[in-house]
């Protein structure tokens, strides 16, 4: 659907273009099952950053107090990429395995669910 | 000399709404009016138009000025009195301080608006009923801000809400819910904010707010809404006047003033999940639950509402039962929040202690032990332990609603609730099917949100570290911001209290 405006053909600034944002990508990250981290995380990153950047440094800095993070069984961890299944590759950058400027990465980390299974 | 008879109040409102106006004949009306046809509400007679309250220019001035009387009255002498001192406790002050950043503002915005209405509108009827409208909301801003001023001596946090409203990452919710409706055509606005708001969802706004603070020792709040209640009334039969007013015109504008009231029953129920959060949380003493009041405000008052507009054709809003098998969950999600992201908040959050817990056990069985009562205990233990959880990264934000992603899957409440669509080659992401509705409808309108997050990212609130970005929102770190346990404010209350025990004890 367009508009109804008073003004024939209106039309707005797309403010969150990726020209906007100095070079970066827009990226969100959301752990599931652990919802004491509120929603998910948005960043900005460089798309020739590699995964192994996002795996070994962002996660652990802003996941990393969470009583569960230790126990993570990385190779059990299943990934989506803007609702597709997803199998990173930690050594290729951002931009040359499907990310975007927005795009949604959610990872689960079976058998872990927060204190009291309660999905924190 | 016989002495010429008064006029009563009906005939002097008949003169003031009919009398006076004309049809202009040097200029077309559509140029006089330009603003009340492209939205497509057919108004046949404008005449039609009838205002129960017929009220005057005089009386309205006499009504007003007694009212104002008594409020200047009566809050001289609550801060003569240090009627501070007699909050239940200073934490009550956070669902202050949100009110005065986050809602007043927006009654100066009504001011604005309703004083364009008051212009633009072509029945004169409507045209007066908004200029007074227009003058009430501008007495509300005002009234509000004179009493709230009482706090700003003593407390943290009140000292730039204007200039707050404007930046501050959670305000751009309120903020940008009202320049949502501004933005739109004179009926939108009026089903907006006069039908919406004013009519379906003011009790879930102003309940919650003034009987939170009567039962929390906070007079001064008590005092401006008592002085606008007569008002709020008044605004409340404008909103029901307006929706079948414009259904009653003609039968096309059914289907727009439909979606018109999905649309904004979808915003403004987003919006109240800030109040939900008050209530359930910020409340020292609580006065019902959210789900309670949803209960009691939407589904029985609202569909009663909705049964009285069948006859129009007008159904429920959409979404309805979506906001209903949420309700026992948004405050909880909505703390959730506040609680990580207090460091970046003009007011204080706190770890819930155990008489609250039971509380909120109690309200809402079904999900406070199984979801939230873990959280909130795993956060204590981090805070016991020294290590007070902060979520140290920004949040994804709804590009509608412009809250973080936080709630959660109508049917899961354990999951988000992830919404995307794709719009000229870009893709917008929100907290669920009615904001991703409203953006799909008018995508030229929402590319345009001022997303706190993105606006960050593309370095234009201060600089790149939270401190700038703070500064920038005039926040005084350290005191406006963080947990509440230690900090200034909790100290200074504490040793008034302190001061206070040598005589209860006696």
């Amino acid at each position: 659907m367009a508009v109804v405006a008073l003004k024939d053909g209106y039309t707005g600034e797309v403010r969150d273009r990726v020209e906007n944002f100095h070079g970066n990508w827009v990226t969100y990250l959301h752990w599931e099952d652990h919802l004491s981290f509120c929603a998910a995380l948005a960043f900005p990153f460089p798309p020739d950053m590699p995964f192994g950047a996002l795996l070994e440094e962002v996660l652990p800095t802003y996941y990393g107090m969470h009583p569960d993070w230790a126990n993570i069984d990385w190779s059990a961890v299943r990934w989506t990429l803007d609702g597709q299944d997803f199998t990173p590759d930690p050594a290729k950058a951002l931009k040359d395995q499907g990310f975007h400027h927005k795009s949604l990465l959610r990872f689960w980390t079976p058998g872990l669910k927060g204190p009291a299974d309660s999905c924190s | 000399m016989a002495k010429k008879k008064k006029m009563g109040l009906k005939q002097k409102y008949a003169l003031l709404t009919r009398g006076l106006d004309w049809e202009t004949t040097y200029q077309p009306m559509d140029k006089v009016f330009p603003y009340d046809k492209f939205e497509g509400i057919k108004i046949k007679d404008w005449d039609a138009w009838e205002d129960p309250f017929r009220l005057t220019m005089d009386a309205y001035w006499k009504f007003q000025a007694e009212k104002e009387r008594k409020l200047y009255a009566v809050i001289d002498s609550f801060s003569q009195n240090n009627g501070h001192l007699g909050l239940t406790d200073a934490r009550y002050l956070s669902a202050v301080k949100l009110f005065l950043t986050g809602v007043s503002p927006l009654e100066y915005m009504a001011h604005r608006q309703f004083a364009h209405l008051g212009r633009h509108l072509r029945g004169a009827g409507p045209r007066v009923a908004a200029q007074m409208q227009s003058l009430d909301e501008l007495r509300h801003a005002q009234t509000q801000i004179h009493t709230i001023s009482h706090y700003n001596r003593y407390f943290d946090g009140f000292h730039d809400w204007q200039h707050m409203h404007d930046r501050v990452w959670y305000l751009s919710v309120p903020k940008s819910f009202f320049d949502d409706a501004a933005s739109a055509g004179p009926f939108e606005f009026l089903t907006s904010i006069s039908f919406s708001f004013e009519y379906v969802l003011t009790n879930l706004l102003f309940v919650p707010f003034m009987s939170g603070a009567a039962y929390n020792g906070d007079l001064a709040t008590v005092t401006f809404g008592f002085s606008a209640q007569s008002d709020e009334s008044r605004h409340m039969t404008l909103g029901l006047e307006v929706i079948k007013f414009m259904l009653e015109q003609d039968e096309g504008n059914v289907p727009i003033v439909q979606r018109w009231i999905d649309k904004w029953f979808w915003r403004g129920y987003r919006l109240l999940s800030l109040v939900g959060m008050m209530m359930d949380y910020m409340l020292p003493k609580k006065i019902m639950s959210w789900q309670e009041a949803w209960e009691m405000y939407f589904e029985e008052q609202g569909g009663a509402l909705f049964e009285d507009l069948a006859r129009y054709g007008i159904r429920p809003p959409k979404y309805h039962d979506v906001a209903s098998k949420e309700k026992d969950r948004i405050s909880h999600e909505v703390w959730a929040i506040f609680y990580q992201y207090t460091h970046a908040a003009g007011f204080h959050t706190w770890d819930v202690d155990e008489a609250h817990k039971a509380w909120l056990s109690e309200k809402y069985p079904n999900t406070f032990d199984k979801l939230y009562r873990p959280r909130l205990e795993m956060w204590k233990g981090m805070a016991d332990a020294g290590n007070r959880f902060y979520n140290n990264a920004l949040p994804q934000l709804c590009t509608t609603c412009q809250i973080p992603m936080g709630f959660t899957e109508p049917d899961d409440p354990s999951t988000i609730c992830f919404r995307s669509s794709e719009y000229g080659g870009d893709t917008y992401h929100f907290c669920s099917d009615g904001c991703k509705d409203i953006f799909d409808h008018e995508p030229e309108k929402y590319v345009q949100s001022w997303l706190p997050v993105h606006q960050i990212y593309q370095g234009n609130c201060g600089g790149a570290s939270v401190e700038d970005v703070l500064k920038w929102y005039h926040l005084n770190l350290g005191t406006d911001n963080m947990a509440y346990e230690g900090s200034p404010e909790q100290k200074l209350w504490s040793q008034w209290m302190a001061g206070r025990h040598p005589v209860a004890a006696e």
